[in-house]
C-alpha cells in the first residue's frame, strides 16, 4: 500500500512532515521499481533454466564457438572459458528414465541415470564435448555411456584426486589440468595462454563473489531471497554464459536492499545432500510457510563457496581452489569436513532445522547421515532424512514435512 | 518320464590343500582378535590396501580387511540380518555397500563372527586405519568406522592412500606424475605409522613385505590360468576359499608359500586330468561377488554338468595379469629383482599393483569388456553369469556396459541381480528359474536331481 490516504487524511500537515511524507511515497514508489526489477531478474534465471537448450544453441550460433556439457562440478571451468568454450552442466529432466536401463544398472543414482537419458533422447544434442571431473562412480558411468553411445566430437575424464586432504593432492591434480588444458588445446587448435587463463579465473570468480554477496541477504530475518530463488539462481548459473549471469546478479545486488519479501520467515531451514536441481520440491516446502535460508548441495552454495586465489602459475591456483573447495563428501575423508561446514553454515544463517536429503543410492552423502544429524543436533538444529529419487512422491512428503516442521514450531506438543 | 543324460565323467578328488587353506583362515580371523594378548597390534583396512606398508612395523602385526569380513558375516544370514537391522536402526540407508553396512553392523552389535560362524562378544577395535580409496564407499566405510569406534570410546587413528589416478596400458610406461601422487601419500603413511604406534619402521620388513605381495598376486594368477584346462581342476566355489588368502594377507609368507603348494598340486590335478565337478560339459565365469548366503547356486548349476571356472573378479580381484602383444592375456611376472630400500620398495608396489585389473574396469568399461572377452576365448567358457550386484556399487560399475560389449562379441550372457552381502536382495527360488531356463535355452539337460 502506498499509504497515499494516509498523507492526506492528515489534517494540520506541518511542512516538514509533508517532505517527509512525499519522501516515504517516492521510496515505496521506488522500492516497487526495485521488486519488479528483482522478480525480473529471478523471472530470468528461471527462463534461462527451462529454456538452457535453446540457450546454448542461439549462444553457439551467436558466437560461432563450441558448448561443451559437464556432469559434475569438480570440471574447473575456469579452463574451458580460457578456451572461449561455453560450459554447461547436464542435469536431469525429473521424468522417470527408462531408456537408460541398458546402460546403467539401476541400483546407481536416479541423478546419474537422468543425465544420461537427456543425453540419449538428444536433448543435448548441440554439444561439441563433455567433459568429467572425477567425484563419483555413478556419474562416471554417465560419463562413459555418453561417450561410447551418444556421437560425440570431444570427450575427456579428468583424474581429480579424491585424497583432498593429503599435501600431495594440488601438484598431482596441477598436472591433471595441465594435461587437461593441453586436450583442449589439442582439440580446438587455440593455445590457452596465461591470459587466457585469467580471464576465465576472473569470469568464475566475479561469478561466485556475488553469488556468494547474495546469499548473505538470506541470513536477514525475513530473508531477501528464498530458497527456491537462490537454487534458480545458481542453476541458472551452470546453465548459461555467466558473463551474462554475472551482469544480472550485479542488477540484483543492487535493487537487493531494498526488497521486502512478504512472507514469514519463522522457520529457517537449510537443506543438505547430494545433487539437488529439485525446484518443485523447494517450492512446495516453501509454500508449507518454511524458508530454506541456506543450503549444502553442488547445486548450491558448495558450487561457489570458495575462490582461486590468483598465483603465478595458474594452473597450480585453480588446482588449488579445488583441492581446497567445500568437498563432495566422495573425497572427504579422513576427516568430515563437510560436516564441520554444515554446522557453521547453520550457524551463520541461523537456521532451526534441516532437511536432509539422499539421493537414492549415493553412498558418500548417505554414509555421513548420522554424523550430520548429530553434529546439527549438537548445535540446536534438528534435522529430518529424505530419500530422493528421480521423482519425488509429494504426497507423502508433504506429511512427513508438515509434522517436521510442526515439531519445528513446538506445535507438536498441541498433540 | 525322461531318461537320465549319459555324460562322460572325469576323475574327480578333493583338493589336498583344503585344510590348510581352511585353517590359514580361521588363524587369520583369530589372530586378529587375540592380537593384544600377545603384544601386538591390529590394524583395519581394506582388501585393497597396500598392506605390506604396516607390515614394517613388525611381525606382530595383525589385519582383518573389511571385504572379506563383510562376506563371512553375510555367509552366516542370521548374524547379517541383525548387522542390517543395526546400521538401519543407527540412521544409515539399506542402500549402502553391503559388506560396508555388515562390518558397521558387527561394531555396531558389539559383536564378531570367526570363520566357522562363532560370534563372540566384543568386536575387537582396531589401533590404527590402513586404506586406500577407488571406489566411492572406500576411505567413507572407514571414516565411520572411527566414528562409530569413538563413541565406544575408543579413539582410532586413520590414514587412507587415495588410488584414483586411471589405469595405465601394459603397453606404455606409468605415468610418473600419478606413481608419485600414491608413493609421496605411502611415504606420509610411514611416517604416519611410525608416530600413531611409537614403533620404529623397519624397511627390511617393508621389502619383504613387498615381494611376498608381489609373488602372492603373481603365483595366484598362475593357479587362474591353469584352470584352463579342460576339464578345469578348480571350480568357483571352491576357488572363493582360496583366493581369500590374498584378500586377507597378500603380502604374508605364508600366503606365498600356500600359494605355491596350491600351485603345484593344481599343476598336477591338470596332468592327471582330474576335474573339479566330474560331469564338467558346459563352462560359465560369473562376475563380481556371489551372493554369499546361497552359494548353492553353483551346486545346482552342476546338475546340469555346468561348472563357474572361474571370473575376473576371483582371477583379478588380487591376481595380477598382463597383455602380451599378441593379445594374449597371461599372468604377470615378478620382476627379477627384489627391492632392496624403502623407495624401491614403495615405486615398485605402486607400478605393480596400478595394473590390477578389477581397477581396470573402474575407469573404463571396454578394459573390462576385454579383459572378460580373453577369459571366455582362452578359458574356453560358453556362457557368462553376469551378477548385478546390488552390494558393491565399486564392482557393478559399467555391468550393464560389459553386458552390451559381451553380447556385441557373440557370448551368450546371462545377468541376474542380486546382493552380495545383504540376503534381503536376491530371489534364489526366481533366480534359479530364470537360470534353468537360460541352460536349457542352450541345449543343456539336467543330469540329475
Amino acid at each position: 500500500m502506498l499509504k497515499i490516504s494516509w498523507v492526506f487524511a492528515s489534517k494540520n500537515i506541518s511542512e516538514k512532515s509533508f517532505i517527509f511524507a512525499i519522501v516515504e511515497l517516492y521510496i515505496q514508489y521506488m522500492r516497487r521499481e526495485d521488486l519488479n526489477l528483482i522478480e525480473d531478474v529471478f523471472q530470468q534465471f528461471r527462463e534461462w533454466i527451462d529454456n538452457r537448450h535453446e540457450y546454448a544453441k542461439s549462444w553457439k550460433e551467436k558466437n560461432q564457438g563450441k558448448v561443451v556439457g559437464y556432469f559434475c562440478t569438480y570440471v574447473p571451468e575456469e579452463i574451458i572459458y580460457a578456451a572461449d568454450i561455453l560450459p554447461v552442466r547436464v542435469l536431469g529432466s525429473h521424468e522417470p528414465p527408462t531408456v537408460t536401463e541398458p546402460y546403467i544398472f539401476a541400483m546407481y543414482c536416479h541423478f546419474c541415470r537422468d543425465c544420461l537419458a537427456q543425453g540419449l533422447k538428444g536433448k543435448f544434442d548441440y554439444l561439441d564435448g563433455i567433459i568429467e571431473g572425477q567425484s563419483c562412480i555413478h556419474l562416471r558411468q554417465t560419463f562413459n555411456a555418453w561417450r561410447l553411445h551418444i556421437p560425440i566430437d570431444y570427450a575427456h575424464y579428468i583424474h581429480v584426486p579424491h585424497g583432498v586432504q593429503t599435501r600431495h593432492a594440488t601438484p598431482y591434480f596441477t598436472k591433471e589440468l595441465d594435461k587437461f588444458k593441453e586436450s583442449l588445446e589439442k582439440w580446438t587448435g587455440k593455445t590457452i595462454t596465461n591470459e587466457d587463463l585469467d580471464r576465465g579465473i576472473q569470469i568464475l570468480n566475479r561469478n561466485r563473489e556475488l553469488m556468494r554477496k547474495a546469499t548473505e541477504y538470506r541470513k536477514l530475518n525475513p530473508p531477501k531471497i528464498t530458497g527456491l530463488e537462490a537454487m534458480e539462481m545458481t542453476l541458472a548459473s551452470q546453465m548459461v554464459d555467466k558473463r551474462e549471469h554475472n551482469k544480472l546478479l550485479e542488477q540484483l545486488l543492487q535493487e537487493l536492499p531494498n526488497r521486502q519479501l512478504n512472507r514469514k520467515a519463522d522457520i529457517r531451514l537449510m537443506i543438505i545432500g547430494s545433487e539437488d536441481d529439485d525446484r518443485v520440491f523447494m517450492k512446495n516446502v516453501e509454500d508449507l510457510g518454511a524458508t530454506f535460508v541456506v543450503d549444502e548441495h553442488c547445486t548450491g552454495t558448495r558450487y561457489y563457496w570458495d575462490n582461486v586465489t590468483p598465483m603465478e602459475d595458474r594452473l597450480a591456483a585453480i588446482a588449488t581452489r579445488y583441492v581446497n573447495r567445500v568437498p563432495c563428501p566422495s573425497k572427504d575423508w579422513p576427516e568430515l569436513t563437510r560436516v564441520q561446514h554444515a554446522v557453521n553454515l547453520a550457524k551463520e544463517y541461523n537456521v532451526n532445522g534441516a532437511l536432509i536429503i539422499q539421493n537414492k543410492f549415493c553412498d558418500p552423502h548417505g554414509i555421513e547421515i548420522p554424523p550430520l544429524k548429530e553434529a546439527l543436533g549438537q548445535v540446536g538444529v534438528q534435522t529430518y532424512p529424505l530419500e530422493f529419487d528421480v521423482t519425488v512422491p509429494w504426497g507423502q512428503f508433504r506429511t512427513r514435512v508438515e509434522a517436521f516442521l510442526e515439531t519445528l514450531t513446538g506445535l507438536e506438543g498441541l498433540f | 518320464m525322461a531318461s537320465a543324460v549319459e555324460v562322460k565323467e572325469y576323475p574327480s578328488e578333493p583338493l589336498k590343500c583344503w585344510d590348510q587353506a581352511k585353517n590359514l583362515r580361521k588363524n587369520y580371523y583369530e589372530d586378529y582378535l587375540h592380537a593384544h594378548e600377545k603384544g601386538g597390534l591390529r590394524w583395519a583396512g581394506g582388501a585393497w590396501s597396500f598392506s605390506s606398508i604396516p607390515a614394517g612395523l613388525g611381525e606382530d602385526v595383525y589385519c582383518i580387511t573389511g571385504e572379506p569380513y563383510g562376506a563371512t558375516v553375510a555367509f552366516f544370514k542370521d548374524f547379517a540380518s541383525k548387522c542390517h537391522d543395526a546400521t538401519e536402526a543407527a540412521g544409515f540407508p539399506r542402500t549402502l555397500c553391503a559388506y560396508m553396512r555388515n562390518y558397521w553392523g558387527s561394531i555396531l552389535l558389539d559383536k564378531y563372527v570367526l570363520t566357522d560362524g562363532t560370534v563372540v562378544d566384543g568386536h575387537p577395535a582396531p589401533d590404527f586405519i590402513w586404506q586406500d580409496h577407488i571406489c566411492c564407499s572406500h576411505a567413507k566405510w572407514y571414516q565411520l568406522v572411527k566414528w562409530l569406534e569413538k563413541k565406544r570410546g575408543k579413539d582410532v587413528p586413520m590414514f587412507s592412500v587415495d588410488v584414483s589416478v586411471g589405469y595405465p596400458s601394459d603397453f606404455t610406461p606409468e605415468e610418473d606424475y600419478k606413481v608419485d601422487y600414491i608413493v609421496g601419500q605411502l611415504n606420509d603413511g610411514i611416517e604416519w605409522l611410525e608416530k600413531v604406534t611409537g614403533r620404529k619402521y623397519n624397511d627390511q620388513l617393508l621389502c619383504d613385505a613387498v615381494w611376498n605381495e608381489m609373488n602372492a598376486t603373481s603365483l595366484w594368477a598362475e593357479v587362474c590360468a591353469l584352470n584352463q584346462a579342460v576339464p578345469a581342476p578348480l571350480d568357483e566355489k571352491s576357488m572363493y576359499s582360496l583366493y581369500v588368502m590374498g584378500t586377507l594377507m597378500k603380502h604374508r609368507p605364508e600366503c606365498v608359500a600356500f600359494y605355491q603348494t596350491l600351485r603345484d598340486e593344481v599343476k598336477d590335478r591338470v596332468k592327471r586330468g582330474i576335474a573339479a565337478v566330474s560331469t564338467e560339459r558346459f563352462r560359465v565365469i560369473t562376475d563380481t561377488q556371489p551372493p554369499w548366503g546361497f552359494l548353492k547356486i553353483f551346486r545346482e548349476m552342476e546338475k546340469y554338468g555346468a561348472v563357474s571356472v572361474g571370473s575376473l573378479y576371483t582371477f583379478g580381484l588380487i591376481g595380477m595379469w598382463q597383455y602380451l602383444p599378441d593379445g594374449t592375456w597371461i599372468p604377470k611376472p615378478v620382476p627379477p629383482k627384489k627391492p632392496q630400500t624403502r623407495d624401491e620398495a614403495l615405486q615398485t608396489i605402486v607400478r605393480w599393483t596400478m595394473h590390477k585389473p578389477e581397477w581396470a574396469h573402474f575407469y573404463q568399461p571396454e578394459l573390462k569388456t576385454k579383459m572378460m572377452e580373453s577369459i571366455v576365448k582362452q578359458w574356453k567358457v560358453d556362457a557368462v553369469l553376469l551378477h548385478y550386484n546390488r552390494g558393491c556399487e565399486g564392482l557393478s560399475v559399467h555391468i550393464a556396459e560389459n553386458r552390451l560389449g559381451l553380447m556385441e562379441a557373440g557370448v551368450p550372457v546371462f545377468p541376474f541381480e542380486g546382493n552380495m552381502g545383504d540376503e534381503r536382495d536376491f530371489d534364489l527360488t526366481g533366480t534359479m528359474a530364470r537360470l534353468t531356463a537360460f541352460f536349457e535355452s542352450t541345449g543343456l539337460k539336467k543330469l540329475k536331481e
